[in-house]
């Protein structure tokens, strides 16, 4: 997240004393234009009575804020069942889609490709509709399959990105099959995926509030009820000013993580003989794509 | 099979629904993915700090809490918008930080000496710009783009649930009529696979076109 420019890129020279000086004026004016627009958000909110104090009393009830503090708990339990299971099927799918064995190979991928191309709202739905399951273990369903789905792409590709040489003398040491996955290929692919394997589960984290649309109570739907509440004049606005923060930082931090691992990775000299992963998931197979 | 037939009418508009969303929402996706993109790479401090927050802060927001903002929270500022409009701002605000992303990581594989190359020749920026940069980097930007444009059309599931006419909503009309849920479902799931794949499509072939050679 460095604002720095890069000292020379394909676009520019480093500028010169002229330049620099006719960038500080187009950045004089860019900041007036941003302030000017921030501003307006601000005019906008004033305008419409959002800082009243009936808007912000509720916030100062113990209720309200059990409340808001039990949904964000049911959104981290949702998150942990859904990223401990989905990393388990992760690892069992991409077992499959490596094995030797061709029917269970092909088993792996028909299952991988088709939760990957499916919204994963539409998972939900089916588990919570036409299953008839609790909200909870519809949506931990739903994101375990999608996720799980996309996390055994996510193995199977570092396996397959650890330098041959090392897979070729594991097995001209005797090593069998399960040997050279579990003490060669895996720790290494492990740590060379790290990054993009907490990043997919920023995505797990952030569809835990898919779970609001099958009125599961997480942190969304508590906001929903306060806001709702007549007796505090709808406060919308500020239910969303409160929540939007907690939400948005709590999956900024799970994507620094990600960052720092990579970086701390790049430095590793047990991640060399992997090949460098990419950021994210992409492919280009039919009806997949990195979920953003 | 009949719940097919039976209800075609229906299931044809929540399958239009969901291409006009995906559509428009890719629209301002690219459009404002551009612009960001730009932003970020521009020479000018602050507009790269602008870009910079709009990518980190709209990617780490969940989509759903963004259409609960939108949708539901706009209206209170007076801002009064069909809600497919409103689904279409959201969508489309969301996907540009990941074009962004997609276009800048584009930009930055263009080598450096491409552009000196271009301006030592005597090239403006925009001649530098528009014939040898961004044509390299366009190259290199179509899987991602694809991917990206592919989750757009899947999030777009989501608008259902905001009363917005689309795919996925077709399954509470049809419940209501007594039909066979798990019918219903995989009807929706074969539209959804025909637009994905379509997609999918589509930018195979502008892969094949004019992607790098590998």
């Amino acid at each position: 997240m460095t604002a720095h420019a890069p000292a020379a890129t394909a676009l520019y020279d480093v500028p010169g004393p002229h330049a620099r000086r006719r960038h500080l004026l187009y950045g004089l004016a860019a900041t007036a234009v941003i302030i000017g627009i921030v501003a307006w958000g601000v005019v906008l909110l004033v305008d419409t009575h959002q800082f009243t104090a009936a808007k912000w009393a509720p916030f100062e009830y113990k209720g309200v804020q059990e409340l808001l503090l039990r949904g964000l708990a049911n959104t981290l339990r949702a998150f942990g069942y859904a990223a401990v299971l989905s990393l388990a099927l992760g690892g069992l799918l991409a077992c499959g889609r490596l094995s030797e064995h061709r029917p269970l190979r092909w088993a792996a991928t028909l299952v991988v490709e088709f939760f990957r191309a499916m919204p994963v709202l539409v998972m939900i739905f089916f588990v919570f509709v036409a299953l008839k399951v609790q909200p909870l273990p519809a949506l931990v369903t739903g994101l375990t399959l999608y996720n799980g789905s996309v996390l055994a792409e996510v193995f199977r590709t570092g396996v397959n990105a650890v330098d041959r040489g090392q897979r070729e003398a594991a097995y001209s040491l005797g090593m069998y099959k399960t040997q050279v996955m579990t003490h060669v290929l895996v720790p290494q692919a492990l740590r060379a995926m790290l990054p993009t394997i907490i990043s997919q589960l920023v995505v797990a984290l952030k569809d835990t509030s898919l779970g609001f649309l099958i009125t599961y109570e997480e942190f969304l739907h508590a906001g929903k009820l306060i806001a709702s509440n007549l007796d505090y004049d709808l406060p919308f606005i500020p239910v969303v000013m409160i929540i939007s923060p907690i939400y948005i930082g709590m999956c900024m931090l799970l994507s620094w993580l990600a960052t720092w691992a990579a970086k701390r990775q790049r430095r590793s000299p047990k991640t060399e003989a992997v090949e460098v992963a990419p950021a994210e998931p992409v492919t280009m197979m039919p009806g997949t794509g990195a979920h953003p | 099979m009949n719940v097919l037939t039976d209800n075609f009418a229906l299931y044809g508009k929540g399958f239009l629904g969901t291409v006009e969303l995906t559509v428009y929402a890719s629209l301002l996706a690219l459009v404002l993915g551009f612009l960001m993109a730009s932003f970020r790479v521009a020479p000018v401090g602050s507009l790269r700090v602008f870009g910079t927050v709009w990518v980190t802060v709209l990617r780490n927001t969940p989509l759903t809490l963004l259409f609960f903002a939108v949708l539901l929270g706009l209206p209170r500022f007076g801002i009064v918008l069909p809600f497919q409009l409103f689904a279409v701002l959201a969508l489309g605000c969301y996907t540009s930080a990941f074009i962004c992303e997609a276009l800048r990581s584009g930009i930055n594989t263009v080598p450096t000496g491409q552009g000196e190359a271009a301006r030592s020749l005597g090239m403006t920026f925009g001649q530098t710009l528009g014939a040898v940069v961004l044509p390299q980097a366009f190259r290199s930007v179509i899987p991602p783009v694809g991917s990206t444009l592919i989750a757009l059309a899947k999030n777009s599931a989501i608008a259902g649930s905001f009363s917005v006419t689309e795919l996925l909503g077709t399954y509470k009309t049809l419940n209501e009529l007594g039909y066979s849920i798990v019918w219903s479902f995989i009807w929706i799931a074969v539209g959804y696979l025909i637009i994905t794949l379509s997609i999918s499509a589509l930018f195979n072939v502008l892969e094949k076109r004019w992607g790098v050679a590998r």
